[in-house]
């Protein structure tokens, strides 16, 4: 029993965060690579500069001596997701646009993108320097524990996590109402899939652009500062996370919002999964298994330090015999 | 002209201010990055290839050479390690071959069912038999001997291999990305540059990891045995006359049917299919030379630098700086590709003692001016400076001046 609630801590809740973040990451992955036609690297940045736009709202916020019932960080995180998504179309307006104005080949507009990229990991931590922040200040974390019968370990699970696990479910939800009910929605469904025809047909392509960066700015404000509540807020926190967010995109299928948060949450399981040590799990089974059949008492698929390897050989494995996704995205 | 004029007095700048002996240290490395820049110049230049790895190649160019050349280590070749080594390399060539076979099963009448089945038990037999080979003889090398040792190959040869290691790598690489657009090609990479460099970090019996290698084997007088700006120089030399005959070679294939293909293709890849060129072949084999070449280039890199540390190996330094190299100096011309290498990387040397001269004054002013407290970690930002400058020049060359300083010399026949 104490054994499976092992599990379900490190593998299962874990789980469920990083693929929550992933998801929120790769939605808007997806949407700027279906409706723009780009890779946009610079994706993992726009999370940390969202995370510092979290934690400079709720300093302020704290500085003035605003009480909120709830950590003032999550209180910042509504008008911090705003700026993020201001932030993003200022730096469409800026860098990608004037490009795809002069009808560039699509990967001059991604070495921008990893140019953008350099530009606010080398102007966040200018701003901001290179250590570590806690999101919290000194307040505590909230922590929700449940307990199985017959376990004594609890099931923890901390506040921010159970506000990521809601706010993207909430997205996936809001989501699916936007594309499918809505008229801009439609329209960037519309553009994804053909963009000459639904300009010729009177859609408003840069109304699309922009909703298209609103929604990839918003979330990935909400994803990075989430995770960066979660643990601590580093400034190099995106590097790590564009691998399996691109992973995420591409395995649910590039122009597919909903492949992607289902990419997000297979990349996050796996990962979390392949480095678990299943040794806990196998001494408890030991003792009903014959000395012949006995099981290592220490294994982990894949090292913690090889974490990379899992989203990349899924993306490999996808590309080589899937390259549409499991979802049946687009393939350029 | 100009730009070898500008080149000319940037190096005379250098040699008065910083003293022969640190620049023409400044200068090798420069050329070895002219070497890289070159190669990348092939896959960008010629054939539109985004290649986001480069610091992949390098480090695995430079391991490959710092293996091949550095002394054995005879602990390791007395204890069981050379057997391990032998079985577990037959482990790694049973995987490969497992995943081979199961691709090919189609070809034995297994239908599409069948074939994806036998791919992911095989894809899972290879993946349990290499990290269940790579523990006990990792463990049994690390106690033993440390680390395996290099095999005390002539330099050259260690360069030559770590050409062919780049060139492997990137033949996998090229093959699962090149039938996709580029995009694709540019995230496997920038994963794949990640993963070496996280591998070379923890394979202490093979890399002795963060202990670093050093020293390593020069191909010329050591600088411990000679003097220091003689050895440099000679040093220098070698570089030169590697740049100066791959650049001759590089110029013959631009000029020659092949290179005008290769343009072709970049161009218009439709057109060129039409015409009846293997569009994906072509690429593979350009892909593969542009990475022979940088992790060749690498390699010479890390031999003059002399510690083999695979923490050193950053994306700022060894993907993005080449990147900038390749596009202001222009894509697409040779010339251009040495001229940004040689101009980029001394401005860029030079900068680091000029961002803390600008952020200390900063401070100082500052404090004198409005009584501003600067934070304690200045001069890590003052690093930061540099990452931003890197990416405004990628974003305003695109914008700016997209053919860079050199552009591609199109020839016009009447």
């Amino acid at each position: 029993m104490e054994a499976l609630v092992f599990l379900i801590n490190k593998a299962l809740v874990a789980g469920l965060v990083i693929g929550s973040i992933y998801a929120l990451g790769a939605i808007g992955v997806t949407l700027i690579f279906g409706i723009l036609r780009f890779a946009h690297f610079a994706h993992g940045d726009l999370m940390t500069l969202g995370a510092f736009f979290t934690l400079a709202l709720a300093g302020i916020g704290a500085s003035l001596g605003i009480a909120t019932p709830f950590p003032i960080a999550l209180a910042a995180l509504l008008p911090a997701m705003l700026l993020t998504a201001a932030s993003a179309i200022a730096i469409d307006r800026t860098f990608y646009r004037p490009l795809r104005l002069a009808k560039v080949r699509p990967i001059i507009i991604v070495i921008a993108s990893v140019g953008v990229t350099l530009m606010l990991q080398g102007a966040i931590r200018l701003v901001a320097g290179v250590g570590t922040r806690n999101m919290f200040f000194d307040q505590a974390k909230d922590i929700h524990r449940f307990t199985l019968p017959g376990a004594r370990r609890e099931i923890v699970m901390t506040e921010p996590q159970v506000v990521l696990v809601a706010l993207t479910i909430c997205a996936m939800v809001g989501l699916h109402w936007f594309l499918t009910r809505s008229r801009l929605g439609k329209a960037m469904r519309a553009v994804s899939d053909n963009p000459d025809l639904a300009r010729i047909t009177g859609i408003d392509t840069d109304r699309v652009v922009r909703a298209t960066w609103v929604t990839a700015g918003a979330l990935a404000c909400a994803a990075g500062s989430l995770l960066s509540m979660d643990v601590f807020l580093k400034p190099d926190l995106a590097f790590n996370l564009l691998l399996p967010i691109f992973a995420a995109a591409i395995v649910g299928g590039i122009g597919q919002p909903f492949g992607a948060i289902a990419g997000g949450f297979l990349i996050g399981f796996s990962e979390t999964l392949a480095i678990f040590d299943w040794g806990v799990l196998f001494r408890e089974l030991n003792p009903l298994l014959p000395a012949l059949l006995q099981l290592p008492t220490s294994f982990a698929f894949v090292p913690t330090e090889y974490k990379l390897m899992v989203p990349f050989v899924i993306l490999i494995i996808v590309l080589v015999y899937r390259p549409t996704g499991v979802f049946r995205g687009k393939v350029f | 002209m100009i730009a070898a004029a500008i080149l000319i007095a940037v190096a005379i700048v250098v040699f008065a201010s910083q003293g022969p002996v640190y620049s023409t240290r400044m200068f090798v490395e420069a050329g070895c990055y002219a070497l890289i820049a070159l190669g990348l110049n092939l896959q960008w230049g010629y054939a539109g290839l985004f290649n986001v790895g480069v610091m992949g190649l390098i480090a695995a160019g430079a391991a490959t050479s710092m293996i091949a050349t550095f002394p054995s280590n005879p602990l390791f070749w007395n204890s069981g390690g050379p057997g391990l080594l032998g079985w577990f390399l037959a482990r790694l060539g049973l995987a490969i071959l497992l995943i081979v076979f199961a691709n090919m099963s189609d070809r034995i009448g297994f239908g599409p069912k069948a074939r994806a089945l036998a791919i992911a038990v095989a894809i899972a037999a290879a993946w349990i038999l290499v990290t269940e080979g790579v523990n006990p003889m990792a463990a049994e090398i690390e106690t033993k001997a440390t680390w395996i040792g290099g095999f005390g190959l002539p330099v050259f040869v260690g360069w030559l291999l770590a050409a062919v290691v780049a060139g492997l790598i990137s033949w996998f690489i090229a093959k699962v990305c090149l039938g996709l657009r580029a995009d694709y090609l540019a995230i496997a990479t920038i994963g794949f540059a990640q993963i070496i460099k996280t591998f070379l970090k923890n394979a202490d019996w093979l890399t002795r990891g963060t202990l670093t290698v050093s020293p390593l084997p020069w191909p010329v007088v050591k600088p411990a045995e000679g003097e220091f700006l003689l050895a440099r120089s000679l040093y220098l030399c070698l570089v030169a006359v590697l740049i100066i005959v791959i650049y001759l070679a590089l110029q013959r294939a631009w000029n020659s049917p092949w290179g005008r293909m290769m343009r072709a293709i970049r161009d218009n890849e439709e057109a060129a299919a039409a015409m009846g060129k293997d569009v994906n072949r072509r690429r593979l084999e350009i892909f593969v030379i542009g990475s022979m070449l940088i992790g060749f280039g690498g390699a010479v890199l890390i031999h003059f630098t002399g510690v083999f540390d695979p923490a050193g190996f950053i994306d700022l330094n060894h993907t993005f700086l080449v990147w900038v190299m390749v596009i202001l100096g222009g894509a697409g011309n040779n010339r251009g590709a040495i001229f940004g290498a040689l101009l980029i990387y001394v401005i860029w040397t030079m900068s680091a003692p000029a961002a803390t001269l600008l952020f200390d004054a900063l401070r100082d002013y500052g404090k004198v001016w409005f009584d501003w407290d600067a934070p304690s970690d200045l001069d890590s930002r003052a690093f930061q400076m540099r990452v931003f400058v890197i990416g405004l020049t990628i974003t305003l060359v695109l914008r700016l001046a997209p053919a860079g300083v050199l552009p591609e010399t199109v020839k016009h026949r009447k």
